[in-house]
C-alpha cells in the first residue's frame, strides 16, 4: 500500500510527510516530524496529553489521523513560546509551580491558550470545566488552575 | 487500509458502495480512531466525510434545522439561534466528553455508534429528530427512535451513511430539556438520560409531550405512557409524580459498575420529573 502524501502548516510553517493510512496526527507529529511534545497519554481521547488544535479547534491529536490535516493548520507546544520568549501560560506555570512530572503540561498549555483566546477573563469554574479534558496524576489541578488564571489576568493588563 | 476524502455527497455514496471488505465512515473519529486502536475494527477502508461542504452546515429548513453529518458538537454549542430552538439537544450533545472530544464529535456519529448511553439520542428522540440517510437508492428519511437497533447496531445497510439531522420547527410555547446522571460532574457516561419535549397550551397546560429514556435498555425508550400522563394536566404535582413513576417503569436497565438496576429504576424518575419541569419553565410555563 503506497503511503499518503500529506501538505499542512504546523506552527505557521508549512510542513509535507508521508503517513499510513492508520497513522494518527500524534504519531506523525513525533514520529515523523520529531515534534515529540505532544505526548501520549491514553491514546483514546480520555487524557488530553496529546491536545493540539486543527484550524483553531482544540482537539486530541491521537483521536486525529494525520491524512485529514491536508491543507489544514495545525498548531502544537512547539509553536507556543516566541523564540526563548515564553508564554506567559508558560512563564505562570513554572512560577506557580504547575507542574511536577510534566507529561501533562505541553496538552494542558495548548488547552488553556485555546480557552484564552476565547475568553481573556474565565472564571475558574470555567477554567476547570473547559480543562476537565486533560488529566494530571501530580499536581491535584489547583496550582494549574491558578496559573492558568494569573496568565489570564497577566495578559488581559497586557493587552 | 486505504484512506478516502470524497467531496461531494455523491462520490462517498459511490466510494462506499465499490468496498467489498469492512468499509467506515470517518466523521469526529471520537468512536472510529479508539476502535481502530483497540483492534475492535479492522476496516480495509475508511471514507472520511469531513471534505463534504454540505455536511459541515447548519441550515434553516422549513421553520426547523437541519445538522450536517460532519458539524462538531463545540460548533452547534455556538450556534445561538440552534441552541435558542433546542436547548436540550445542543445541551445533550455538550455533554458528551471533554473540550477535546467537543471539538470534533458529531450528533450523526453518536446515534450510529448506537451506545445505550449515549447522551444525544434521547434528546433527538423527544424532539422528533429524522435522520437522512443516503445510498445507491437514494435518500430516505428515518425517524432517529428506528436507527440504533440494539447496542453498537444500527439499521444502516452497508452502503449508506447518515447525511444529516433534521429537527423540525419547534412550535409556539414548546421547547425541550436534558438532564442524564453520571457518578461526577464531568467526563462520564450516563447512567440514566432523559430528554423530554413539550408543548403548552395558551392556558398553560400541557397539550403535547414526549419523553424518551437513555442508558436503561438496549437502545432509547419513547415512553408513550409517561406522555399520557402529563398531557391534559397543568403539570401539578399529581401529574409529573404519575410522569415519573411511568418512566422508572418504563426503564429496564442492567446492573453494572456505574449503578444498579434498581437504583437507575429510581433515577429515571428523578431525572423526568426534573428535565419536564425545566422544559416547561423553558416553553413559558410559571417557574417552580
Amino acid at each position: 500500500m503506497s503511503k499518503i502524501h500529506v501538505t499542512t502548516t504546523i506552527n505557521g510553517d508549512p510542513a509535507e510527510f508521508l503517513c499510513e493510512a492508520g497513522d494518527s496526527l500524534l504519531d506523525v507529529l513525533r514520529d515523523r516530524l520529531s515534534l515529540t511534545g505532544s505526548k501520549e497519554g491514553c491514546g483514546t481521547g480520555d487524557c488530553g496529553a496529546c491536545s493540539v488544535t486543527v484550524d483553531g479547534r482544540l482537539v486530541c491529536s491521537c483521536l486525529v489521523l494525520g491524512a485529514e490535516v491536508e491543507g489544514r493548520s495545525v498548531e502544537t507546544i512547539e509553536g507556543m513560546a516566541d523564540g526563548e520568549t515564553l508564554h506567559p501560560l508558560q512563564r505562570m506555570f513554572i512560577k506557580h509551580a504547575a507542574l511536577q512530572c510534566g507529561i501533562c503540561t505541553p496538552g494542558i498549555l495548548v488547552a488553556a491558550r485555546s480557552l484564552l483566546e476565547r475568553n481573556p477573563d474565565p472564571t475558574e469554574e470555567e477554567v476547570r470545566y473547559w480543562l476537565a479534558g486533560n488529566l494530571c496524576r501530580c499536581t491535584g489541578y489547583d496550582k494549574i488552575i491558578r496559573a492558568v488564571l494569573a496568565a489570564a489576568a497577566e495578559m488581559r493588563e497586557a493587552s | 487500509m486505504q484512506y478516502l476524502s470524497p467531496t461531494t455527497i455523491e462520490e462517498a455514496v459511490r466510494y462506499l458502495a465499490a468496498q467489498t471488505g469492512d468499509c467506515r465512515i470517518l466523521a469526529g473519529g471520537t468512536d472510529l480512531l479508539v476502535q481502530l486502536r483497540s483492534g475492535l475494527a479492522e476496516p480495509e477502508s475508511i471514507v472520511d466525510i469531513k471534505r463534504i461542504d454540505d455536511l459541515h452546515q447548519i441550515s434553516r429548513e422549513d421553520g426547523g434545522w437541519r445538522i450536517g453529518a460532519a458539524v462538531s458538537g463545540a460548533e452547534m454549542g455556538e450556534h445561538a439561534a440552534l441552541a435558542a430552538d433546542w436547548p436540550g439537544v445542543v445541551e445533550a450533545v455538550n455533554l458528551i466528553g471533554s473540550t477535546q472530544i467537543q471539538g470534533r464529535a458529531t450528533l450523526a456519529g453518536n446515534l450510529c455508534n448506537a451506545s445505550p448511553s449515549a447522551d444525544s439520542v434521547p434528546a433527538m428522540v423527544a424532539a422528533g429528530a429524522v435522520a437522512r440517510v443516503v445510498g445507491p437508492d437514494g435518500t430516505r428519511d428515518v425517524p432517529v427512535i428506528d436507527i440504533p437497533t440494539g447496542p453498537g447496531q444500527n439499521a444502516l445497510a452497508r452502503d449508506e451513511f447518515i447525511a444529516s439531522i433534521f429537527l423540525p420547527a419547534r412550535p409556539e410555547r414548546a421547547a425541550d430539556a436534558y438532564l442524564r446522571f453520571i457518578p461526577r460532574t464531568e467526563m462520564d457516561i450516563a447512567v440514566v438520560g432523559c430528554g423530554v419535549f413539550l408543548k403548552l397550551g395558551e392556558d398553560g397546560t400541557c397539550a403535547d409531550a414526549r419523553v424518551a429514556l437513555g442508558a436503561v435498555a438496549p437502545t432509547v425508550l419513547l415512553v408513550e405512557d409517561a406522555a399520557r400522563a402529563l398531557i391534559g394536566t397543568s403539570l401539578d404535582d399529581a401529574a409529573l409524580d404519575a410522569f415519573a413513576a411511568a418512566c422508572s417503569a418504563a426503564a429496564k436497565p442492567i446492573s453494572d459498575k456505574r449503578g444498579t438496576a434498581e437504583f437507575r429504576v429510581h433515577v429515571t424518575g428523578v431525572l423526568a420529573r426534573r428535565a419536564a419541569l425545566i422544559a416547561k419553565n423553558r416553553a413559558g410555563g410559571a417557574a417552580q
